[in-house]
Order: C-alpha cells, then structure tokens, then sequence
C-alpha cells in the first residue's frame, strides 16, 4: 500500500478534525522505531513505494526538529528490522543519508479535505494546495495555493488537460506541496468518478 | 528599489538578475524571456504593471529555474549570500522558493550586512522558510492565504502539509488563527492574508478587511495571490506605509479580478492585464 493509499483509508475521516495530537500512529508506541532519512522527497517516495511493495511496515512521516531541512519527509520502520530494509534499499540504490532512532513523536501529514462547488467547476482543497476541475469535461483548469518551487511547474504541467491524462504531481512532484496536490487530486478523482 | 527572488518552472533556466520589462506577454529579464503564469512570474508581472501605473522603477529581479528538486533554489541561495551585502534596495520581496532552514539564517545575515535595512516581504516557500526559521518576526509582511495562516498558527507545523486538523479546522475563525500565530511568534509584523475576504491584521488583531467587490471564483484561480504580493510590493517601495499599501493592494486586486469577469477556469494573465485600470480607477493616479 502506497502512501497515497494510505491516505485513501484516512480519507473516510475528511471533515472530521484529528485528535490534535500529531505523531500518534499506532507505531509510534512501540519503543523500537527508527527513520530513514533521504536526500530528497522524490527518494523518500522511492523507497516508500519499494519497501511497501516487499511487504515491511513502514509510514511515510514528517521529521522530528533535530533533522527538519525544511521540506521533508521521512520513513519510519521498525529498528529490529534496520539491516534487511538497509539491504533492499542499497540493492535498489537508494541508500539513505541516516538512519535515526524514534525518540519523539512525528509529525503526520494532513489527512482533511475542503470541497467547494462551484457549479460547473469543483475545486478540492488540501492542506495549502487547492485543484479546480471542469465537472463537465474533467479537464483541470487552475491549481492554486503552494509555496514550494514545483507547484507552478506542476501546474504548467496539469492545467488544461484531463484528470485521465494529466501526470500526476505523485510523478512529477518533488516537495511536500506535491505531496499536498497529489492529495487533493486523488479527493477530486474520486468526487468526479463516482 | 524593489528586490524581488524568487524562480521559474523551468529546470534548465539559468541564473538571472536584472530589471525587468514587460514585453507583450512575456516577461524579460536580460537575454531571457519568461512566460507569465502563476508564480514568481505572475507576482512580477503584476509588479511591473503597478510600478509603470505610479511611474517607479521596474523591479529588479534574481530569478533561477526550479522544479522542485531545490537544486536551483540553491544555487540562488549561494549567489544572494554574496551579492546582497552589496546592494542598497529598499525592499525585497521573497517569493516561490524551496524551504531550505540553514539558508535562511546566512541570508539573514546578507541582508544585515547591507547598508540600510530594507524592508522584507516575504510569500510562498520562503514564508514557510522564515518560520521554520523562528525569524518570522524578523519580517515586516507576510502573505499568507487562509490555509498558509492555519500553518503560521500550528506551532507545531514545519510546512502547510503538517498543519494540525483541529486548527486547519479553523479556517472560519481567521482572527483566533491570527491571535495564535502572533503568540508563538510565527507572524510577520503585517500580515495580509488572501481569501474570499482579504485581511490586514498586526498584532492586535484585525485592522481592516475588504470584501468587495466579491468574485468567488478567484480563490480557484492559480497566481491571484501572487498578483496581490507583486502590487503591495511595489506600493510599499514607493513610500507608502505598508497598512495603508496593503488596503490599496487588496482592493486594486480585487477590483482587477472583477475587470476579468472570472470563472473558476480563468487564467491569472488575464487577471493581470487590468492592474492598470483597476488602479486608476479607484486610485486616480497615471
């Protein structure tokens, strides 16, 4: 399950605020945890989409302050494990930077979504990124909000084509405002496919 | 002189800087050219549009393409570090760039080693950067929408991405959300934030809002953000007190949108073509 399928599961919890405690997955009890850190957000897709598909238990995180670059995320796994996932991902050649134990709570990504319709258009908002469809044509006509240098590029990429043709931010995105459109674009799949 | 950073969405365009002009739709910077669409773009063409209504300067720009892999930002981040000290600009408009914290603390001090102080504005990813950094107080306006202050009220939240449910929740209750981030000290000294109403607020809580005219549809519309931080940038340049440049700002934006007869599918090109107007017409000037 890819992170982005993880997230379909919280969807069921749209509109409903989170407990206001961030970092409460249900590993994050488990004394034994660690993160992988990596260059980049697209390596961290990667090797999250890589290790999910062999089977290992990880979740895709936000990093604690001691390591926080600025647009991060990070994998978290269970330590006892720390040798075979560091293999497959040497043997994939996506080693990564660190490897760093739990001490504290990690953040979680944003798991509510805002719909606005505005007639013809619907427009679904995550976190700071908003995507507005033609509800007729399923064309993409504007994505809005984002501060990360990929949202304009991702935009250049998607607006005027269809939800069925355009490149998802998942495959060309590489900051967490990537992650947010990828989020908001896979709410708004699902409000106009059903 | 105003100062304005930020980048192009395109991985292979190079470093830049110099004034920039506005060549029918095109953005030109030196021998290169730019498409105007959301973005830095966007927010400099809005600017060049203003200045040449109040008869200033075109704005001088340090541009660099990035598409998110950050390699771009930094590059600029290197270049900044050590031109700045050098420059005498009286503001500098931060904009779409990648959060990278160590940077933030050397531009810091590039920008304490110039001359005078200017005054720094700051939107986007580098927004999110000033507070990541702590140093949110450091700057005289932010630019947030309403989801980018639920960020600068969670002061937990490293990016937008992990702003907290129960404060995202609170995009209807803009003053409590002001009143947080003002607390944990994550607000700029004005903050002018972008919504279906706009609002000024400082410290002490909301100063002013403008609701009309009303266009619902430009809250979908990429770049109407960034149209609005190009236009108080360059009246605060001018001289003009940054409360009474963002009143100003907030309504030529508006009214420039109603110009448009937007629909959620309008481009903001076609937002930006009637600044001018907009400007003239409430404002008397040119």
């Amino acid at each position: 399950m890819a992170l982005f399928d993880f997230f379909k599961g919280k969807k069921e919890q749209r509109e409903v605020p989170s407990p206001g405690v961030q970092g409460e997955s249900p590993a994050s009890d488990d004394q034994g945890r660690g993160i992988l850190v990596f260059e980049n957000t697209s390596e961290v897709i990667r090797a999250e989409t890589l290790l999910k598909g062999q089977g290992w238990e990880i979740r895709v995180m936000g990093p604690p302050p001691e390591i926080r670059q600025g647009c991060d995320l990070v994998i978290e796994f269970p330590l006892i494990e720390q040798l075979n996932i560091l293999r497959t991902l040497e043997g994939e050649g996506l080693p990564p930077l660190k490897t760093v134990p739990v001490t504290s709570p990690l953040l979680q990504p944003v798991d509510i979504f805002q719909v606005k319709d505005f007639g013809g258009y619907l427009m679904v908002r995550a976190a700071n990124m908003k995507l507005t469809v033609d509800k007729k044509t399923n064309n993409i006509v504007n994505v809005s909000g984002g501060g990360c240098p990929d949202v304009p590029y991702l935009a250049a990429s998607m607006v005027g084509r269809t939800l069925a043709d355009a490149p998802s931010p998942r495959e060309i995105g590489h900051t967490l405002c990537g992650y947010a459109l990828q989020l908001a674009y896979e709410e708004i799949k699902r409000q106009c496919y059903v | 002189m105003l100062c304005v950073v930020g980048t192009v969405p395109t991985e292979n365009f190079p470093l830049v800087e110099g004034e920039v002009k506005l060549i029918g739709d095109q953005l030109q910077i030196g021998t290169s050219t730019i498409a105007i669409n959301r973005g830095t773009p966007a927010l400099l063409a809005a600017a060049v549009k203003t200045a040449d209504v109040l008869g200033q300067p075109s704005p001088y720009a340090y541009l660099v393409g990035d598409t998110g892999t950050g390699k771009g930002s930094r590059r600029l981040y290197v270049h900044l570090t050590e031109v700045l000290p050098q420059t005498s600009f009286q503001t500098i408009t931060f904009h779409y760039l990648q959060p990278l914290i160590p940077w933030h603390k050397r531009l810091q001090n590039a920008i304490g080693a110039m001359t005078h102080r200017p005054r720094p504005i700051a939107d986007a990813g580098y927004m999110y950067m000033a507070k990541m950094s702590g140093a949110a107080a450091d700057y005289d306006l932010f630019t947030p929408d309403v989801g980018e202050l639920a960020f600068l009220a969670d002061e937990e939240a490293p990016h937008p991405f992990y702003t907290r449910g129960f404060i995202l929740h609170e995009d209807n209750r803009v003053p409590d959300l002001i009143t947080r981030a003002y607390k944990h000290r994550n607000a700029a000294r004005y903050l002018l934030i972008k919504g279906e109403k706009d609002h000024l607020a400082d410290a002490s809580g909301i100063l002013e809002s403008i609701d009309s005219p009303m266009e619902e549809a430009l809250e979908a519309i990429g770049g109407t953000g960034d149209t609005l931080t190009g236009l108080v940038s360059v009246l605060i340049d001018g001289g003009m007190a940054i409360n009474e440049a963002a009143v100003a700002a907030m309504r030529t934006n508006r009214l420039a949108g109603r110009y448009a007869r937007p629909t959620p599918a309008t481009q903001v090109i076609d937002i930006i073509g009637h600044i001018p107007q907009a400007y003239r017409d409430l404002f008397g000037t040119g």
